[in-house]
C-alpha cells in the first residue's frame, strides 16, 4: 500500500481508538472534577464491561446482536452497582482524602482484577460483534485520464468500526447536554464547582458522589462493549485504557470536560497513527514522558485555567 | 537508659536474632528470609521518604530497576566484576533518583504521586523496548561463576543469606542514625508541616531533595543487591506492582517506624507465598490487605505498637 491510502487506514484506526478514549477518559475526568478523586481503579471498571459483555452474549448465545445489545445494558449497570459499592464501604469512609483515595483504588484494582482472574480465566475471550460487513475504501490517484477513484487492496473498515465511532459521538453530546440541560448536570455541576456552598443549598453532596463515581464507572465500562468485538475480553485488560485515560485528563486540564474530549480526539488519532507507523512502545514512552513533563511544568494541563 | 541507647539496643538484638536465624532455619525458610532481607531493604528505602518526608512515590520500581540493572547489564554484556558493578549499580540508582526529584519535587499531593508513576513506567517501557540488550520481560541470569565476591561464592545459601543480612543491617543502621539527627528531624518535620518547616528557615527543597536521593540510593542498592544474590535481571522488578510492594510493606509494617520496613516485608511475603500456593490470583491479597490498611490501620503494625504500648520505639 502507498502512503496516502495507508495513512487514512490508520486514520481510521486511530479514530475508532479515539472514540473508545474519549468515553473511557470522560469517566475518568468526571469523578476527578467532581470529587477530587484520583481513580487508579478506572481501567478494571474497563475491564469489568467487557468481561460482563462476554458472559452476556455467551449466556444469550442465539444471535450476536442480542447479546450485544444487552451486553451494552447490562455491562455499565453492573460497572456503575459495583463503583457505587466500592465508594458507599471504602472511599466515603475515607472522607474522600486526596492521598488515601489513591491508595485505596490501587487496593481495590487489585482485587477486581485479581477476581477477574478467578471467576474469567486468563484466557483471552472474544465477542461477536452485531454486524461486520467490510466497506472498501476509494482512493484518488492521477492516472492516464486525470483524476481516478480506485480501491487499493486492504484500505478497508467495517459497519462495526463506523458504529463505533458513532455510537462514541451520540454519547459525548449526549452526556454534553445532560450535564449542560437537566437538574442532575446541574447539581453535579453546583458540587464541582464549590462543594461547601451545594452542601448549604441542600444538594446531598455524598450521594452526587456515590452516583458520580457509579456514572464514571457505566462510562468506562460503555466503551469496553463497544470495543471488545474489536478486541478481546483479558484480565489484564484496564491497563493501557488507564495510561491512556490519565494521559488525556492530564493533558486535558484534571477536571476540564471539554479539554477531555479535545485531548481524547488528539491522543487516540496520534497513538493510531504513531503505532501504525513507528513502535507502539516507543510512542507509550513519549507520551507518558510529555504528559509527566506536562503535569510537571504546566499542571494545570495544555487547556486548563490555572486556578486560583 | 536514654533513648539512642535503647534504640541501638533494639536494633543490634533484631540484628543478632536475624544471624542467629540463619543457622537455625530450614533451607526453605532461610531462602524466603534472605530474599526478605533484600525486599525490606528496598522498603527501609521507601519509608525514608514516604514514613518520614511523608512523600507518597508509586515509583520506586524504577530505582530498584536501576541498581538491578545497574548491575546486571556490565556484568552481562561487559563481564565486569560483581563489586564495580555494585557501585555502579548504586550510582545509577542515585543519578536517577536525583534527576527524578529535580522534575517531581517540582508538584505536590496527588501530582508528586502520578508523576513519579509515569516516570516508573517509563524507564519500564524503556527496559522492554530496549530489550536487544535486556532481554524484555524475559530477563536474563547471571550465572553462578560470575557471582564470586574475593572468593565468597554468593550463590551458596549461607553466604548468600549473611551477604543479605549485612545489606539490611547497613541500610537499618544508617537511617536509624540519619533520623536520630538533625537532618532526620527536618524531614520529620516537613512531613508534620511543610509550611511552618520553610517559615522557621530550613531549606525545605534540598531536604526533600537529599532525602529522595538517599530513598532511591537505598532502593538501587536493594535492587543491585537482588541481581547479584538472586542471579536473575527481569523487566517485572521494573512494573508498577513492584512500585506498589514498597508502599505495601511499609503501611503493613508501619511508615515512620525502623524495623516496620522488615516487619511488613515478612508478613505479606509469607502471606502471598502461602495463598499463591492454592491460587494464581495471589495479588488480590495485596489488594485487600491495602484497602483495609488504609480503611482501618493507617499507622500499620508497629505504628499501633508504639501507639498503644511502647512509646519509645524508633
Amino acid at each position: 500500500m502507498e502512503f496516502g491510502p495507508h495513512l487514512l487506514l490508520a486514520t481510521l484506526e486511530g479514530a475508532v481508538g479515539a472514540a473508545v478514549l474519549a468515553l473511557t477518559a470522560l469517566g475518568l475526568s468526571l469523578v476527578f472534577g467532581v470529587m477530587r478523586v484520583v481513580n487508579v481503579a478506572h481501567g478494571e471498571f474497563y475491564m469489568l464491561g467487557a468481561v460482563v459483555a462476554w458472559f452476556v452474549a455467551s449466556t444469550l448465545g442465539s444471535a450476536p446482536a442480542t447479546g450485544f445489545v444487552a451486553a451494552l445494558l447490562i455491562a455499565p449497570v453492573c460497572a456503575a452497582v459495583v463503583a457505587m459499592a466500592a465508594d458507599r464501604l471504602v472511599l466515603k469512609r475515607l472522607h474522600y482524602d486526596p492521598e488515601a483515595t489513591i491508595v485505596a483504588t490501587i487496593g481495590i484494582l487489585y482485587i477486581m482484577q485479581q477476581t477477574a482472574l478467578m471467576g474469567f480465566g486468563p484466557e483471552a475471550r472474544p465477542v461477536a460483534p452485531p454486524f461486520n460487513t467490510r466497506i472498501a475504501l476509494p482512493w484518488v490517484e492521477w492516472g492516464e485520464n486525470g483524476l481516478a477513484l480506485f480501491y487499493p487492496w486492504g484500505l478497508s473498515t467495517t459497519s462495526y468500526k463506523l458504529f463505533v465511532i458513532a455510537a462514541a459521538a451520540a454519547i459525548l453530546i449526549g452526556f454534553a447536554l445532560f450535564l449542560s440541560r437537566s437538574r442532575f448536570g446541574l447539581i453535579m455541576r453546583a458540587t464541582q464547582l464549590d462543594r461547601e456552598t451545594a452542601l448549604a443549598f441542600g444538594i446531598p453532596v455524598e450521594r452526587v458522589y456515590s452516583l458520580v463515581f457509579g456514572l464514571g464507572a457505566a462510562l468506562a465500562a460503555f466503551a469496553a462493549v463497544l470495543i471488545v468485538p474489536i478486541q478481546q475480553a483479558h484480565y489484564l485488560m484496564g491497563a493501557d485504557p488507564l495510561l491512556l485515560s490519565f494521559i488525556v485528563v492530564i493533558i486535558g486540564g484534571l477536571g476540564s470536560l471539554r479539554g477531555t474530549v479535545v485531548a481524547a480526539l488528539l491522543i487516540g488519532m496520534s497513538d493510531g497513527i504513531i503505532s501504525v507507523f513507528f513502535s507502539p512502545t516507543l510512542a507509550k514512552i513519549l507520551a507518558t514522558l510529555l504528559v509527566a513533563l506536562v503535569l510537571v511544568f504546566r499542571p494545570q494541563g495544555l487547556y486548563g485555567k490555572k486556578r486560583a | 537508659m536514654s533513648l539512642s541507647a535503647r534504640s541501638i539496643a533494639l536494633h543490634m538484638s533484631l540484628i543478632a536474632i536475624l544471624f542467629i536465624l540463619c543457622f537455625t532455619l530450614s533451607d526453605y525458610h532461610q531462602g524466603n528470609l534472605a530474599r526478605i532481607l533484600v525486599l525490606a531493604t528496598y522498603a527501609i528505602g521507601y519509608n525514608v521518604l514516604f514514613g518520614y518526608t511523608g512523600l507518597l512515590s508509586l515509583g520506586h520500581a524504577m530505582f530498584f530497576a536501576a541498581g538491578l540493572y545497574g548491575l546486571g547489564l556490565p556484568m552481562h554484556l561487559a563481564g565486569l566484576a560483581p563489586l564495580p558493578a555494585f557501585v555502579i549499580g548504586v550510582l545509577c540508582a542515585a543519578l536517577l533518583s536525583a534527576l527524578v526529584a529535580l522534575l517531581a519535587l517540582r508538584t505536590i499531593g496527588v501530582a508528586f504521586m502520578i508523576v513519579t508513576l509515569m516516570f516508573a513506567q517509563c524507564v519500564f517501557l524503556s527496559i522492554l523496548y530496549f530489550g536487544t540488550w535486556t532481554r524484555g520481560d524475559e530477563g536474563f541470569v547471571i550465572p553462578q561463576a560470575a557471582r564470586q565476591i574475593m572468593g565468597l561464592d554468593l550463590t551458596d545459601p549461607t553466604t548468600r543469606y549473611l551477604a543479605a543480612l549485612l545489606l539490611f543491617s547497613t541500610a537499618l543502621l544508617i537511617t536509624a542514625r540519619i533520623m536520630q539527627q538533625r537532618f532526620g528531624h527536618v524531614l520529620i518535620a516537613v512531613r508534620e508541616n511543610e509550611e511552618r518547616t520553610q517559615m522557621l528557615g530550613y531549606d525545605v527543597f534540598r531536604h526533600k531533595f537529599l532525602a529522595v536521593v538517599i530513598s532511591g540510593s537505598i532502593s538501587g542498592a536493594a535492587g543491585a543487591a537482588y541481581g547479584l544474590l538472586f542471579g536473575y535481571v527481569g523487566a517485572t522488578f521494573a512494573s508498577v506492582q513492584y512500585s506498589i510492594f514498597p508502599l505495601l510493606w511499609v503501611l503493613l509494617g508501619g511508615a515512620g517506624t525502623t524495623i516496620g520496613p522488615l516487619v511488613g516485608a515478612v508478613f505479606m511475603f509469607y502471606l502471598i507465598d502461602y495463598s499463591s500456593g492454592f491460587t494464581n490470583a495471589y495479588m488480590l491479597i495485596a489488594g485487600v490487605a491495602l484497602v483495609l490498611l488504609v480503611l482501618f490501620a493507617r499507622s500499620g503494625i508497629m505504628g499501633e505498637i508504639r501507639k498503644r504500648w511502647v512509646p519509645w520505639l524508633p
